[in-house]
């Protein structure tokens, strides 16, 4: 049997990275934009929050670092990294009028460049002797649970056990939810991505609302990336290790309809998904099972769009204009 | 009563090369209904959206009870006083009632509250609205509801409503007018765009027209008959009479036989449907819209999937084939030339993004140069005989369709369709829309599609035009044939009694 005490917090762990990716996506997906440059944007995230702790580590090197500096600074640079992506995806969506998927994946490869490219330059100037470089001070406090958690045996292991970023994912998950559903904004938002055309007449700003969700989306996915590199990874950044998660969050908003509390749950179900592989017992002679479960966050979402397409409820479907781009003007 | 709520003072609008609007000078005065009309493309539509902060003027100036108001986007116009109720609705079909109504608006959300003001606007000029159903569960007319309430909430005293009618039943209709009588007694001013002429008459104060952009002039509805405004409209005497011959050569073509099609939901969309429609005749097709016209046309045409019955294709010289169960292209393959001009022409009749020539080939890839090419001139040839014999007003063959107004979208899909002397011809609803010059060139291309020996089948909704137009008239009521008349001696009150009444006939 599968030791939950030991796994649940393991998936809750896999699944924040994809919390903050799929609720950011699903932000910039209520307003009509399909971005499909969420992976880079959380690898740029995740980078940014690296220069900046670097940076701060290599300043006070010896010296004792401020707890708070220590946090700030790479949260601010995630946030501004991410920020500049979405500003640029906007940019050429809604003011160029770009194909989004086009321009979408155009970023992710931008982002794995840019990641890799200056977490290849960082490896370098610290001259450390593996590909890698371990921020494990910054992470210190990025990862820094409450102080009793650790006596309250399973439940502090399964619930307290993790560090801020990880409630923050929560939180922000259930506000975005709250907004969707219960504010004047929400409903614009949601009429944006629904109709912009109708949106437009009714005197909603489109191009505002498209910029707004697509940046502050790519900002909480961007947060994403740093929860990973700081929290899940210890603080030791190298290239190309967060993986393909950026996908599965974008998997992910189908899987959970758009709605971002039912990513709550979901994230951590696909985190557990994502390594439950490493928790089945396989055996050395069937490695090929450990591959095939891998499979399993995707398979589950394949079963999810066809039991949604299925249903037809109109109230489960994607926005309506989603990956189209609004021209006031056209005829 | 008689200052302007709204003047427009030599405005002028162009997109790229057209020019939309120019030079407009009109007043539309406080608390009275006017009637806007004019051609398809003579720029009404356009003209109203720039009051309604859709577009904005290249020059000009738009006053508001006399004050020069500049109107960028639709946020300014609700501001002004101003809505539009769009011929497409603005909706969201997710949303409920309530939440369309109060978007765009400011302030926290309540929908309590709205449902209660919502409710009051209700009582006061006769509207049912449930505040809490989805878009998606309503009718087309409780949509239209649904917009004008929504204008009213945002206090709205000048409302623009483009062609509302046109997808309205005559009884609707009848309900919107008293609405709209209610609203003007209580003193908003009214603009109503329609191409209807009787409803000009029944509903407005003063009529103004438009003609290719320009404003030619108004007049005071009651002291005007229909011949003076079609005569302004158009510029030139156009006979109200369509030329109707009498069918010769008459031989059964399409046979139909106790055809019944359900939808998904199971519900029945046509009930033993069983009727003849004859070479060298023009079958008209009444009944009010979502009876089954779609689901019948597309039955014949291969497109639906049928529960049970039969459709018989007679040629002159061979053995009849049933055509249920035979997809578009097995009928085509058979040698059988069918042609269907569907209610829907840009989604299933035209590919909009292509411009004409290549819609023309939408009709002949198959029959290209070799297996590995196509032949692309014999339709750009057939495109500039279709733009040349139907004057279909485009910049070049090479525009995509969707740019083109649309009366002249029709043209090109009917011309594309007659061009092969089908030998069955379908056309749904094939003026909705047009404005009278491009319905009779419509109608006069039937006519001679019937001459030549074509067996027409038209689905109509305007009762005077099926009248002088086909030569029998099958009734649709539910899904159901609740008659087939001679058009010749029957009249207006017959057909509608038909429409209304399941089994009429009997």
């Amino acid at each position: 049997m599968i030791d939950l005490v030991a796994f649940i917090p393991r998936a809750i762990q896999q699944g924040i990275p994809l919390m903050y990716g799929s609720c950011g996506e699903t932000i910039t997906e209520k307003s009509g934009n399909l971005n499909l440059g969420i992976p880079g944007v959380m690898y740029v995230g995740g980078i940014s929050g690296v220069i900046g702790s670097f940076f701060y580590e290599q300043s006070c090197a010896g010296k004792g670092m401020n707890g708070a500096l220590a946090i700030m600074i790479p949260l601010a640079c995630s946030l501004l990294g991410s920020l500049l992506m979405g500003l640029l995806y906007s940019f050429l969506t809604v003011s160029l009028r770009a194909n989004q998927n086009v321009t979408g994946l155009a970023m992710t490869t931008f982002g794995i460049g840019f990641g890799n490219f200056f977490g290849g330059s960082l490896i370098k100037i610290s001259g450390a002797d593996v590909p890698s470089i371990a921020l494990s001070a910054t992470s210190g406090y990025f990862s820094r649970s409450l102080p009793f958690a650790g006596s309250l045996g399973w439940f502090g292991k399964i619930f307290l056990s993790y560090g801020f970023l990880a409630y923050t994912a929560v939180v922000i998950s259930l506000l975005t939810a709250y907004v969707f559903k219960h504010t004047r904004m929400g409903l614009h938002l949601r009429s944006v991505g629904e109709s912009p055309a109708t949106a437009d007449a009714a005197g909603i700003n489109v191009t505002k609302y498209k910029y707004v969700a697509t940046c502050i989306g790519c900002m909480i996915a961007g947060l994403g990336g740093l929860y990973y590199v700081m929290d899940y990874a210890c603080g030791v950044w190298s290239n190309d290790a967060f993986g393909d998660r950026g996908w599965l969050a974008i998997a992910l908003v189908i899987f959970t309809i758009w709605k971002p509390d039912i990513g709550i749950l979901s994230s951590v179900l696909f985190g557990g998904l994502y390594i439950l592989y490493l928790y089945l017992p396989t055996g050395m002679d069937h490695m090929e099972l450990k591959e095939l479960y891998k499979m399993l966050p995707y398979i589950v979402t394949l079963i999810v769009l066809i039991i949604t397409s299925m249903r037809n409820k109109r109230e489960d479907q994607p926005p309506q204009s989603l990956g189209t781009n609004y021209f006031r003007e056209e005829r | 009563m008689s200052e302007a709520a709204v003047s427009f003072r030599r405005v002028t609008k162009t997109f790229g090369s057209v020019i939309a609007n120019s030079n407009i000078n009109l007043d539309i005065k406080k608390g009275e209904i006017l009637s806007l009309l004019g051609e398809n493309g003579s720029g009404k539509t356009t003209l109203m959206n720039m009051l309604a902060g859709i577009y904005y003027p290249d020059s000009g100036q738009i006053y508001i009870n006399d004050e020069p108001v500049i109107i960028k986007s639709p946020k300014d116009a609700f501001d002004l006083g101003i809505g539009m109720v769009h011929q497409h609705f603005k909706l969201i079909d997710v949303l409920t009632t309530a939440e369309n109504i109060v978007l765009g608006l400011e302030g926290r959300l309540n929908l309590k509250d709205t449902e209660k003001k919502i409710k009051e606007i209700c009582d006061k000029y006769g509207f049912e609205v449930d505040p809490q159903k989805k878009i998606y569960d309503l009718s087309v007319s409780e949509k239209q509801t649904v917009e004008i309430v929504k204008v009213l909430y945002r206090g709205a005293e000048i409302l623009i409503l483009d062609e509302p009618t046109a997808v309205l039943t005559p009884q609707e209709t009848e309900k919107l007018f008293k609405v709209m009588r209610n609203m003007k007694a209580d003193g908003k001013s009214i603009i109503i765009i329609t191409h209807k002429l009787h409803e000009v008459k029944a509903i407005s104060d003063r009529v103004a027209i438009l003609r290719k952009g320009e404003f030619i002039g108004d007049m005071i509805t009651s002291e005007s008959n229909e011949e003076q405004m079609t005569q302004m409209m158009v510029a030139r005497h156009l006979f109200l009479n369509i030329d109707r011959k009498k069918p010769v050569n008459v031989k059964p073509r399409i046979e139909v036989k106790g055809l019944t099609v359900k939808d998904p939901a199971g519900i029945y969309k046509l009930k033993d449907v069983s009727f003849t429609a004859n070479s060298g005749e023009v079958l008209g097709i009444a009944g009010i819209s979502g009876c089954g016209q779609k689901e019948l046309l597309e039955s014949i045409a291969g497109l639906q999937k049928v529960e049970s019955g039969s459709v018989l294709y007679k040629p002159d010289d061979k053995e009849p084939v049933d055509l249920i169960g035979k997809d578009p292209r097995q009928i085509h393959e058979m040698g059988i030339s069918l042609s269907f001009v569907p209610e829907d022409r840009l989604g299933m009749g035209l590919v909009g993004n292509m411009d004409l020539a290549d819609n023309m080939m939408l009709r002949s890839f198959r029959s290209g140069k070799s297996k590995l090419f196509t032949d692309r001139k014999t339709p750009r040839e057939l495109a500039k005989t279709v733009v040349r014999d139907l004057e279909v007003i485009t910049p070049s063959i090479e525009t995509p369709v969707r740019r083109l107004s649309g009366g002249n979208v029709q043209k090109v899909l009917l011309g594309r369709e007659i061009s092969s002397h089908p030998k069955v011809l379908m056309t749904a609803y094939a003026v909705r829309g047009l404005d009278i010059n491009s319905s009779y060139t419509i109608y006069d291309l039937i006519n001679k599609q019937k001459e030549g020996g074509t067996a027409v089948i038209y689905v109509g909704e305007d009762l005077d035009v099926l009248l002088e137009l086909a030569d029998r008239i099958l009734v649709l009521c539910d899904g159901e044939v609740s008659g087939i008349v001679d058009a010749e001696t029957t009249d207006k009150n017959t057909l509608g009694l038909l429409m209304t009444k399941k089994g009429g006939a009997a």
